[in-house]
């Protein structure tokens, strides 16, 4: 089997990849995707733990992850396209009309 | 070293050299296929770790759909092919990676700490995995089993009502 750290150490990668991609891109899409890799190491640190603890409640809420990642994801991309059509920009830095 | 660890190796080093790949790839069509890399990576993870239930939950959702959402994001909204380079500043660039290196590691540090690579032991896979799942999912968790669905429901009417053109607006 594998040792847990190993697991770990993987998704910690994958969390600093989605991290760097939310602060660098400016592409809405592309901070989604970023969005997505974290959630991504969230869910192999919950299986590697209940592989480790012998328990299956973490691939359990694994699997609600999935599931509102896949909601966060519709309801995002939903956002984007409406924003796309109405300022013709997914750039995240030139919508700031909550900004005062 | 066992041949699942071996085979996780060449896995995580694929799933985080694409990864990577995502956040770095100047054209954004190309990091929607490297993120299908990285997913099913993870996937692969799953099934090595013993949890084949989230594994190929993992491989139809979001390889199969939530990539292909992804790609039609970027087509509906004619992403900037080829042009990408004002996607990335140069000084969020540089904020971005010294973060992202002290967060990967802080972390790696602290779980070293915890557990040291070498002296611990693996864990056995949970036998017969998918049934625990649906017993413990329909025993423990069947509240938030019926929230998800909802939640579902209402991302999903949202998704349409935010998405639709307004034909009788205009």
């Amino acid at each position: 089997m594998i040792r847990l750290p190993l697991v770990l150490l993987f998704a910690a990668l994958l969390f600093s990849a989605g991290i760097y991609g939310v602060l660098a891109r400016r592409n809405a899409v592309m901070v989604l995707m970023a969005i997505e890799l974290m959630l991504n190491a969230v869910n192999l640190n919950l299986v590697a733990f209940a592989a480790n603890l012998q328990d299956v409640s973490g691939q359990i809420f694994a699997l609600f992850v999935i599931a509102v990642a896949a909601a966060e994801v519709g309801i995002g991309l939903a956002i984007v396209i409406l924003l796309f059509r109405n300022r013709a920009s997914i750039n995240v830095d030139e919508v700031d009309l909550l900004k005062w | 070293m066992t041949a699942q660890e071996y085979a996780f190796l060449v896995v995580a080093v694929v799933g985080s050299l694409a990864a990577i790949a995502v956040v770095t790839a100047r054209n954004v069509v190309h990091a929607a296929l490297y993120l299908v890399v990285t997913l099913a990576c993870v996937g692969i993870t799953f099934l090595l770790v013993g949890a084949e239930f989230i594994g190929w939950t993992q491989i139809l959702i979001y390889v199969g759909a939530i990539v292909i959402l992804f790609l039609f994001g970027l087509m509906l909204t004619k992403a900037p092919i080829g042009r990408d380079t004002l996607d990335h500043l140069p000084q969020n660039r540089i904020v971005g990676a010294v973060v992202a290196a002290l967060m990967f590691l802080g972390l790696a540090g602290l779980l070293l700490n915890v557990w040291p690579i070498g002296t611990t032991v693996a864990s056995q896979p949970v036998a017969g995995s998918t049934q625990a799942i649906g017993e413990s999912m329909f025993r423990d968790y069947v509240l938030p089993f019926e929230v998800v669905s909802f939640l579902l429901l209402a991302a999903l009417i949202g998704a349409i009502v935010l998405a639709r053109k307004d034909e009788g607006a205009a």
